[in-house]
């Protein structure tokens, strides 16, 4: 049977040789996700190695300036800089219940491929990372730390050499390999069952702020902030709270250096805000495309969110009211990465300043509540280099 | 022509069918008429055409490169109908591409854009049998075969559910992996033949790249081998191609006749 669909989202859009082993993977998902044995060693992976929970920190200088309570949910604090390892910890521990010996994954900025080594190294894989060959370059340090962790980088020249053209490859080395390999996706996309299996694995931190915020505020936040590429940080920030109807969630997708197009090109990744129904790598959703259903090239300075595509369930959710999609451009995103680390000693991820960004833009207008709860989801000391060049016009 | 007729027609004569991959388009448009007619003369029976698709998921780095260099030269949907019925053969041809692109033409254009251009048969290798039923119902009522993929990873009981939505030919995925050329034709190809019953033709791809693997292929039971990324790397070689084409052509479909 194809997947559960989000809407007239989701499925499974991958050539057959995938189609048994997506079944083999929905089969052990199902008989483990509730397993006593599997949860416990999920939960002492998360507290002991991860370092879970991970604080909701109430950013006492950015609300006042702003004039809202803001409140960030520390995905920064995770073991590896970012949410990501919520996920691959989940994955890396269902191949080896399922018995497998090799891990694949696709990485973009490579925040991704070092949660991946981690989680494999940990558990005795053979972990293998496609990155686009342009990302191995803007992200050497990164490429380093996996390979101090064992795992194998394939630079992959294909294509754009972006994180599309690396999903391309990691799908095709999966093709080749599916008996002995799982395929580690990093976010909430692909064919079923990963855009669930991920949010599920990465709703650990919406459950969280739930418990916490009841605690600090007895009552729910007015709005939840995240950005968004693929979608896991934001999905799992939001799922706890998708019931809870007076909680509205805002995704903010990468404006790029503008939402407009060249050839073959969008110079922003807001497939949620601008894209079409269409599919691409295993799943229906929103994506960037030509006329002719060409996938075009994605855009954003940050190398997390430069995406042509988005999770299904995001779509839908978009679809039917039930969350709001934003954009914050390059600009805005480098704005609020300099003034939350001046404002409050903490240097947020590129991805991650641009939900700070459009709470900045958007808090005095009112539209975001006095209870605002941002997703901080990664640290950004990955980007340093990065902001550092542009801020001296290199 | 139906496929089944050409099927029909060589199996009588005792022969298997070469079915002969290019990407539309590569290197350029205009070259393209030429290139089926190069492996038209060496003695290919069915020609499948690819629509080149952005991300081809399912392809190795041969076929994509080809789908690159096609859609540089301006190759897109309008353009290959138009290529295709200004095409003057007498075989069967199937079109090979990615959901995507037939999604956003709207699966009722295309199908009939396909057959008005020519086209009896439809390849999606994105497409698994369970997301296929609106293209399926298009396909029916409009007389194209909408072909499915059988691997060697393919359960006894999905290769049953697939021969029942099958028609023309089905094909038969040789070996895990990409499509690209390879030196060796393994024995997984007898196996998934063995476990392939139908009255449906069989043809096999993936790895296969001159007679003598052809004729190995046939041996084991295919009914028909189908070859792309060869041709493909004599096109990118840019180096006397219509000629070497039709000489691969004529050295595969040698392999096709069985003794």
């Amino acid at each position: 049977m194809s997947g559960p669909k989000y809407g007239k989202y989701g499925g499974q859009f991958v050539p057959e040789i995938l189609m048994p082993a997506l079944e083999e993977l929905e089969e052990g998902y199902e008989r483990y996700k509730n397993d006593p044995e599997f949860l416990k060693e999920l939960d002492y992976y998360l507290k002991d190695f991860a370092g879970r929970e991970t604080p909701l920190y109430h950013a006492k200088n950015m609300s006042k300036r702003y004039g809202v309570k803001i409140y960030l949910k520390r995905e920064d604090l995770v073991h590896g800089g970012a949410h990501k390892l919520n996920n691959t910890i989940g994955q890396a521990l269902l191949a080896k219940y399922m018995g497998k010996t090799r891990l694949v994954a696709e990485t973009g900025a490579g925040q991704h491929g070092t949660a991946t080594a981690m989680a494999g190294t940990n558990m005795g894989f053979q972990t293998h990372v496609y990155m686009g060959a342009k990302d191995t370059v803007r992200q050497r340090m990164n490429v380093y730390r996996m390979e101090l962790m064992g795992a194998e980088v394939h630079p992959v020249e294909s294509g754009s050499k972006t994180l599309k053209d690396a999903i391309n490859e990691a799908l095709r080395d999966w093709v080749s390999n599916v008996e002995d390999t799982h395929y580690l996706i990093g976010s909430v996309v692909g064919p079923h069952p990963y855009p669930m299996m991920v949010r599920d694995f990465q709703s650990v931190i919406g459950k969280e702020v739930k418990q916490q915020i009841m605690e600090k505020e007895g009552r729910y936040p007015d709005s939840i902030v995240a950005c968004t590429g693929g979608g896991s940080n934001a999905m799992g920030i939001f799922h706890s709270f998708i019931e809870e109807k007076d909680v509205k969630l805002v995704a903010v997708e990468a404006g790029g250096s503008g939402m407009k197009y060249t050839k073959g090109a969008a110079l922003h990744s807001a497939s949620l805000s601008v894209g079409e129904e269409g599919v691409l790598q295993g799943a229906c959703t929103r994506i960037l495309q030509d006329k002719h259903g060409q996938i075009l090239e994605s855009s954003s300075v940050s190398a997390g969110l430069d995406y042509s595509g988005v999770g299904p369930e995001l779509a839908h959710l978009s679809d039917i009211g039930r969350l709001t999609p934003r954009v914050a451009n390059d600009d805005m995103a480098l704005k609020a990465f300099h003034e939350l680390s001046l404002m409050e000693g903490i240097i947020p991820a590129l991805e991650s300043s641009h939900a700070v960004a459009h709470v900045m833009e958007a808090a005095e207008s009112g539209e975001l509540g006095e209870l605002v709860v941002i997703n901080l989801s990664g640290r950004g000391d990955k980007d340093l280099e990065a902001v550092r060049k542009i801020d001296r016009g290199e | 022509m139906k496929l089944s007729t050409k099927f029909n027609e060589l199996s009588s004569r005792n022969e298997a069918a070469l079915l002969a991959y290019v990407c539309a388009g590569d290197p350029n448009i205009e070259a393209t008429p030429a290139i089926v007619d190069a492996l038209i003369k060496g003695g290919a029976d069915i020609i499948e055409l690819g629509l080149p698709f952005s991300d081809p998921v399912a392809d190795g780095p041969t076929i994509q490169e080809a789908s690159e260099r096609a859609l540089e030269a301006g190759m897109d949907p309008d353009r290959y109908f138009e290529l295709v019925a200004s095409l003057d053969v007498d075989v069967p041809l199937v079109c090979m591409t990615y959901y995507n692109l037939i999604f956003q033409r709207g699966l009722d254009k295309f199908v009939t854009d396909c057959v008005n251009s020519g086209i009896s048969g439809l390849i999606v290798p994105d497409l698994p049998a369970e997301e296929s039923e609106d293209l399926a119902r298009s396909c029916s009522t409009n007389g194209v075969d909408l072909i499915f993929l059988i691997a060697p990873v393919t359960t006894d009981e999905r290769i049953k559910m697939l021969l029942e939505k099958s028609s023309g030919f089905v094909y038969i995925v040789s070996r895990l992996g990409v499509t690209g050329a390879r030196s060796d034709v393994t024995d997984a190809t007898a196996q998934i033949l063995s476990r392939v019953k139908t009255d449906i033709p069989k043809a096999v791809g993936f790895g296969i790249s001159n007679g003598e693997q052809a004729s190995k292929v046939v041996a084991a039971g295919a009914d028909g081998v189908i070859v792309g990324s060869a041709f493909v790397d004599i096109i990118a070689s840019g180096d006397n191609v219509n000629e070497r084409l039709e000489e691969l052509a004529h050295d595969i479909k040698s392999g096709c006749k069985v003794d």
